[in-house]
């Protein structure tokens, strides 16, 4: 607990730096980005690693909290602040209801319910085109202001994310080394045990199933307010899937893998520009390598790897 | 203390237990025995509300508890073991006793995240309660080793420190002493002793006789779902019936 702290500490003060050290640019934009996909990775760990319930409709929730923000700002002009609590509450009580009928389901057949949850939620944004204006978008939603201060360029908005990313990440942290936090874990580790232990089992996995929604949609509205233009693509099955290869190639069960898995899948694309054609390939294959030879993920396959380069030099050392 | 009324279980066309009725006193330790197939660990699974059975009433306290679900029996003050243990393989073993505490605490999900005032203090009262019932069981230089890794019989006696972290007034426990060698059984039987010194009545499932003989202060003995005698370990060892059931009959 103490040691997360401190890391927490260690990070923050890094993510506080960074622009400085990058000197704003592209790179900025793409960090915003890194700020959102964390914030969903930790929401779908929270469920997967902590609780272990799959999810496959996650950017299902995710939509749901851009379109409500969009469709409350722009055609209803109701305040993006006033928005996104809105919107995030609206999204909870949808999981909340799903959740009770769904989460009854184990294994492969809640990856099929949820999955088909997201594939319904992707229909309506496309559909639904008096409300979202369909395939085509939703354009001139408007950026977030405090006190004046209009969050429009990639710097203010990179502060933005980052403060929510932060909170959400501090939030998880707490609720993983507390009491519920234990007791998800041990219905992941014996469902059957922790029941007799008195653990309502049922009951905890929809309330983690609601939070990672909530969540899901703030990091919705956030993005919404920072693109200012959604359409559903974003929102799709294979973005589902993304999010789920983020907390696996993180490390399933840790806060901060999920940063390292969304960092690692929003920026690779990125450096893979330079080889253009075959991107797709080495993205594919790099994630093979890894789940192959991190099976715990990065976060504890890096330590592992390190440990095992220092061993070995100190081996060497001593010959 | 403990009533079952007519238990019956039948899964498919075999009747796993055909009316089985008894009454435990408070503050006893209880053994359920039989040969193999004759329902105990059903018994357990309905008692403890894992199974729903096919017709038949429990009774705890007085209070009719047919079908509560086990987290509703944990809060009633009725707690089970496993005899495959059961253990969070991934948590420390301090957290799986503190998991325990689960019906003792009451920080919910939002309090747990902002850490609360009353969470952070509370999160205290839950780990030093935990390390109390890990100094009970004699396991307290474990306290941060993984559960999954622990030899197995360290793991059964965590097992029975995260069931009395609950608290609870009724124990059953599914064959504490398969797996152990005769060391460890005897440090067993010397642990049960003082959990019924604790007032927490005791029920056992259990195949080592000698065991049961030496600690239990009632013995149910079921054989192909019946109810075959009940009594004293001293009355058991004389009685016919149970010869005949275990030995087999010489007609």
């Amino acid at each position: 607990m103490k040691k997360d702290l401190l890391l927490f500490s260690a990070f923050t003060l890094l993510v506080a730096a960074a622009p400085q050290l990058f000197k704003g640019g592209y790179l900025m934009n793409v960090l915003v980005f890194v700020g959102i996909n964390t914030m969903l990775a930790v929401a779908l760990n929270l469920l997967l690693g902590y609780a272990g319930q799959i999810s496959l409709g996650h950017a299902g929730f995710f939509g749901l909290g851009a379109y409500l923000s969009g469709i409350m700002t722009t055609t209803y002009s109701i305040g993006p602040w006033l928005a996104m609590p809105i919107a995030a509450i609206v999204v909870g009580i949808i999981a909340c209801l799903i959740g009770f009928p769904v989460l009854k389901l184990k294994g492969h057949y809640l990856a099929m319910a949820t999955l088909g949850l997201g594939i319904i939620i992707f229909i309506v944004f496309n559909e639904t085109v008096d409300l979202t204006g369909g395939p085509s978008g939703l354009s001139g939603i408007p950026n977030l202001k405090i006190a004046g201060v209009t969050f429009d360029s990639d710097v203010k908005n990179y502060y933005l994310i980052w403060f929510f990313t932060l909170a959400v990440m501090l939030f998880s942290l707490n609720l993983a080394n507390s009491r519920v936090g234990r007791a998800l874990r041990a219905v992941h580790d014996s469902e059957i045990a922790a029941q007799v232990l008195g653990v309502n089992a049922r009951i905890l996995k929809v309330q983690v199933f609601t939070l990672s929604a909530i969540i899901s949609s703030i990091a919705g509205s956030l993005y919404a307010h920072t693109m200012t233009f959604i359409s559903p693509a974003s929102f799709g099955f294979n973005f589902s899937i993304e999010l789920l290869t983020m907390v696996v190639i993180g490390g399933l069960g840790s806060i901060f893998g999920s940063f390292l898995g969304a960092a690692l899948l929003t920026l690779l694309p990125e450096f893979l520009r330079a080889v253009n054609d075959y991107d797709i390939i080495i993205y594919g294959a790099l994630l093979m390598v890894m789940v192959m030879f991190m099976p715990g993920g990065l976060v504890r396959g890096i330590p592992a790897l390190y440990r095992k380069i220092f061993g070995q030099r100190k081996g060497t050392g001593n010959a | 203390m403990l009533e079952v009324s007519g238990i019956t279980q039948i899964f498919g066309g075999v009747t796993a237990l055909d009316s089985v009725s008894f009454k435990l006193a408070k503050g006893d330790i209880t053994g359920v025995i039989g040969p193999n197939g004759a329902g105990k660990t059903t018994l357990f699974n309905i008692i403890s509300g894992i199974y729903h059975q096919t017709a038949g009433t429990v009774y705890l306290e007085g209070k009719d508890v047919t079908g509560f679900p086990p987290e509703r029996l944990a809060r009633l003050s009725m707690v089970r073991t496993f005899q495959n243990i059961e253990l969070f393989g991934g948590m420390t073993v301090l957290e799986n006793v503190m998991v325990g505490m689960h019906t003792k605490s009451t920080s919910g999900l939002l309090a747990c995240s902002f850490k609360a005032p009353w969470s952070i203090s509370e999160e205290r009262r839950i780990r030093q309660g935990a390390l109390k019932w890990l100094d009970f069981t004699g396991i307290t230089d474990l306290a941060d080793q993984k559960a999954g890794n622990l030899p197995f019989g360290k793991g059964r006696l965590l097992e029975i420190a995260r069931a009395l972290a609950v608290e609870p007034r009724i124990i059953l426990m599914d064959e504490p002493a398969a797996g152990l060698n005769s060391q460890e059984t005897l440090a067993l039987a010397a642990l049960i002793k003082r959990i019924r010194d604790m007032d927490i009545t005791v029920v056992l499932v259990e195949h080592d006789m000698e065991l049961v003989m030496d600690i239990c202060d009632r013995i149910v003995v079921l054989n192909l779902g019946k109810k075959l005698a009940e009594g004293t370990p001293q009355q058991i060892q004389e009685s016919p019936e149970v010869i005949a059931a275990y030995l087999g009959d010489d007609d």
